[in-house]
């Protein structure tokens, strides 16, 4: 292995690991990013999510940046795993672990025959496929079928059920460490089966799937792959942020949450190594913090035009993504590209529609 | 048969490059068009013969030059290009399967006086048919539908891709009446693989090989030439 | 029976509302090759501007009836602005740059609930109409409200309208052949993009009658009515099959009665699922959707 791949492929992210490890250490303040030291337990939890939101984002992008699989319906992996390790351990009185197991393997199951239906279908047609399937999960939970969701209440989590490890406020730094954990055994999964050789079909198939069916391969299964993977990682992420937030709520189920991931790794950079993962720990801060500076004096002072906007995050997050897809289409990693293609650009190919011989950029 | 005298050029390509995916099928094409007409641009299956009209057009991404009548047209969008007195027979006639044959005439219509009695006078059964849905036509009336399209205008040149493919002899020969008639009217640059029609109404042609332009000379030159034109189209010679 | 009719009536109001916001999916899908999110945002837009301007400007208009009318006809006129807007700022400098015209128009739907819920809060908001369309007629033992009929009624206007624009004039010729091969109606010398910011403008218009009919038939306006909408509005999209306006209208139907049926005879709420269930049965059978012309599996 060449200098420059050690490093960038085993130094840099174990570094990267090890410094984000120690924080819960570190009595540290950092006055205008955080309220407080950022080993209290209160910024411990906003970075617990941060990382779990980064670790979720890659699973999004395995599918979106490397396959070329755009999905509206990722969230509803999410919810599975929040859902249903939560109504196994808090309903149903199992044993956490086995509640774990049952709910990877439901995963598994669902994200198989969820696929290959939605797959009979490319491109557009596959995305909004994928929302109905995730709209179809939110109704089945906002339902409450046999009072297992308890619908728009939530679900809180049955704590003496959970490992000790993960109560309490002041077991909060081992929350950040599990979701750190995560966050790396997602990167390392992830990296790996990319460079697999069906990791590397994937990429042939965001390029141009055509090209890869003519070549003898079948597309419908490695993108089967592709999505299986993405989504039954996305499950487990599920059960950290169960066990994270303390339980199931709607907020999962909703089409936004998958919008969100879609944006965190536009903003991040599709398709790159380190994009998915800083466009999800980003905007998860931003939500947090700009809701802050929306109330703060400053803002209070602002003509109403202005403060209106500026108060929802989700304003600013939705207009800052805009601008990014005009005019940073390889996100911020996008920007250490250095001229290769990155991001949305190598996605040219993966959404175009089956019209006739579609006319190139037309000249100004 | 009087020498003609040297036509001036009407259209004229330099060094035209077009990427298609990763391969460069045009490299650096480059010919004259004179004006008025048929000029035949020949070459194997694959070669480029349909990218190279595509390209004039602006209809895939290129490098080089076109220019008709002096006017760099590399620097105009498609629907310009055409504006600019352009006319497009396509290789496989798109005429729009939904719309009925006068609505794809009408769709056609550019110039302020669009010529209806030469279209019906060529094709009378265009006018008896212009309630039929284009989809439900034959290939030789979807062909005449195409063709049809772009005798409407006025055109200074027309680029006419392949029209005899996969007609029935009787077809051929009409097509080839038509186009005889047009090229009295206007410019014509035709992509053809049927060397019986090239041989019937071609001035001049151009073959293609490998990207390139690699022989130009007068059409019924190179058609006596058959060792020429097997090593050059891979083909016998037609009758 | 008289529940039945019932049912069915208010099914097709139902179906009323998911064919506008169809329609003009299906035909910016089947022009543009653009998969507009920001629909969501017209159809708010449609509703807010009527409710809003309702309170504010033709407040002093005694005549309810009247008062709605105008409030309506703003609202519709707010929705094609803004959506011609949206095409000419936002989608258009991203000519053929599909995925991210796509994340564009999500971009700007998260952004615009957000900017309501900034503006207006999260709750919904009544939604004033004349009493009429509170009343209920009966019909053969059916007590059905008033507005039902009124959601039917603008449905058919508006599928009427979009037919006869389509099939008479030259615009409406240039998008039925820029639906069937865009490159060849600009080998014509025809300029398809000025068809675009036509679609939208004609889509948003459609959306946001389907916004004010959503305030009447809810009630209410709200930041999330227009996404919870569009989601179905895109199954129907998908099995009535993109590009087609009589598949959206067939569709419409069928969704919107499936639901009707399935949440009153089985149980409240499954007719949503059943509706997704059916997606799945049309997708294994018919990729192409009922009358699709456009979409499928790349094969």
């Amino acid at each position: 292995m060449t200098r420059r791949r050690l490093l960038s492929d085993w130094l840099v992210p174990l570094a990267v690991f090890g410094a984000l490890a120690l924080v819960p250490k570190l009595n540290v303040s950092i006055p205008k990013l955080f309220d407080q030291p950022i080993s209290s337990p209160g910024t411990l939890q906003l970075l617990a999510a941060c990382v779990l939101f980064g670790a979720l984002a890659l699973t999004y992008d395995l599918q979106f940046g490397y396959t070329g699989l755009l999905s509206f319906g990722h969230a509803l992996y999410i919810a599975l795993g929040v859902y249903l390790s939560n109504i196994a351990i808090t309903d149903w009185h199992w044993n956490f672990w086995v509640a774990i197991l049952f709910t990877m393997g439901v995963a598994l199951v669902v994200s198989n025959v969820l696929g290959f239906v939605s797959m009979r279908v490319a491109g557009i047609a596959f995305a909004m496929v994928t929302l109905a399937f995730a709209q179809a999960g939110a109704v089945l939970a906002l339902k409450d079928p046999h009072h297992w969701t308890h619908g728009e209440e939530g679900l809180g989590a049955d704590y003496t059920k959970l490992p000790h490890a993960f109560v309490g406020i002041f077991n909060t730094k081992n929350l950040y460490w599990l979701a750190l954990a995560f966050l790396a055994a997602v990167f390392f999964i992830v990296r790996w089966s990319v460079e697999s050789s069906p990791g590397r079909v994937w990429q042939a198939i965001r390029e141009n799937e055509q090209r890869v069916e003519v070549l003898g391969m079948r597309p419908h299964l490695y993108k089967l792959q592709a999505f299986v993977l993405s989504s039954t990682l996305a499950a487990a992420g599920g059960i950290v942020y169960m066990l994270l937030y303390n339980g199931s709520t709607l907020a999962v189920t909703a089409p936004n949450f998958t919008l969100t991931l879609l944006l965190m790794v536009v903003i991040g950079g599709a398709g790159s190594r380190w994009g998915a993962v800083l466009g999800g720990i980003l905007y998860t801060y931003l939500n947090d913090r700009l809701v802050a500076v929306g109330s703060s004096s400053t803002v209070e002072g602002l003509p109403h035009a202005l403060r209106t906007p500026l108060s929802q995050p989700l304003f600013l997050l939705g207009a800052i993504f805009i601008l990014i897809v005009f005019f940073l289409p390889g996100g911020l990693a996008g920007i250490a590209a250095r001229g290769r293609p990155s991001g949305l650009r190598r996605l040219q190919d993966a959404i175009r529609p089956d019209h006739g011989p579609t006319a190139p950029q037309e000249g100004a | 048969m009087a020498v003609a005298a040297p036509a001036r050029t009407l259209l004229s390509v330099r060094d035209l490059h077009v990427h298609l995916g990763q391969s460069h099928i045009l490299q650096g094409v480059s010919f004259d068009v004179p004006e008025g007409g048929v000029t035949a641009l020949l070459g194997r299956n694959g070669v480029g013969k349909t990218t190279t009209l595509r390209a004039i057009l602006g209809l895939v991404g290129r490098r080089g030059s076109v220019q008709l009548d002096g006017e760099e047209l590399t620097a105009l969008a498609t629907h310009r290009v055409v504006q600019r007195s352009v006319g497009y027979v396509p290789e496989d006639r798109d005429v729009f399967t939904g719309l009925t044959v006068a609505e794809n005439l009408r769709l056609a219509e550019r110039d302020a006086a669009p010529r209806y009695d030469l279209v019906y006078e060529l094709f009378p059964e265009l006018e008896q048919r212009g309630g039929q849905r284009a989809g439900t036509l034959s290939g030789g009336q979807q062909q005449m539908v195409a063709i049809a399209r772009a005798l409407l205008n006025d055109n200074r040149v027309l680029l006419v891709d392949e029209p005899t493919k996969g007609l029935s002899p009787a077809l051929v020969a009409d097509v080839a009446r038509v186009l005889e008639r047009l090229a009295e009217l206007t410019t014509v640059l035709l992509v053809e693989q049927n060397l019986g029609v090239v041989r019937k109404i071609a001035h001049q042609a151009i073959v293609l090989d490998q990207g390139r332009v690699v022989h130009t000379s007068d059409a019924k030159e190179l058609l006596e030439q058959p060792e020429l034109v097997r090593r050059l189209l891979s083909v016998g010679s037609h009758p | 029976m008289s529940t039945f009719l019932l049912l069915t009536i208010t099914g097709l109001g139902l179906g009323a509302m998911y064919f506008l916001i169809a329609s003009g999916l299906s035909l910016i899908y089947g022009l543009m090759g653009v998969l507009n999110f920001a629909h969501g945002a017209f159809i708010s837009v449609g509703a807010y501007a009527t409710w809003w301007s309702e309170l504010h400007v033709f407040s002093g208009v005694h005549s309810s009836a009247l008062r709605f009318l105008l409030s309506g006809l703003l609202g519709l006129v707010a929705g094609g602005v803004f959506a011609a807007l949206v095409e000419l700022v936002l989608i258009r400098p991203l000519y053929n740059r599909h995925i991210e015209q796509v994340l564009v128009t999500v971009g700007l739907q998260l952004a615009f609930v957000a900017l309501l819920v900034g503006i207006w809060g999260p709750d919904a908001k009544a939604f004033v109409v004349p009493a009429w369309l509170h009343d209920t007629t009966t019909i053969a033992g059916a007590h059905i409200p008033n507005d039902r009929w009124v959601e039917i009624a603008a449905a058919a206007v508006v599928l009427t309208s979009l037919q006869l624009f389509l099939r008479r004039t030259r615009y409406g010729l240039i998008i039925r052949a820029g639906v069937e091969n865009r490159a060849m109606v600009q080998a014509l010398g025809i300029d398809v993009r000025k068809a675009f910011t036509l679609v939208f403008a004609i889509g948003g218009i459609a959306a946001a009658v389907a916004g004010v009919l959503s305030g009447v038939y809810f009630n209410v306006v709200g930041p999330d009515q227009g996404t919870s909408l569009l989601i179905f509005a895109f199954i129907v999209v998908v099995i009535g099959g993109l590009g087609s306006i009589g598949g959206s209208a067939a569709a419409a139907v069928l969704v919107a009665l499936t639901q009707q049926y399935t949440n009153y005879y089985a149980s409240a709420g499954i007719g949503d699922m059943v509706v997704v269930l059916l997606l799945g049965l049309v997708l294994l059978a018919r990729p192409r959707g009922l009358a699709g012309a456009v979409v499928g599996a790349r094969a």
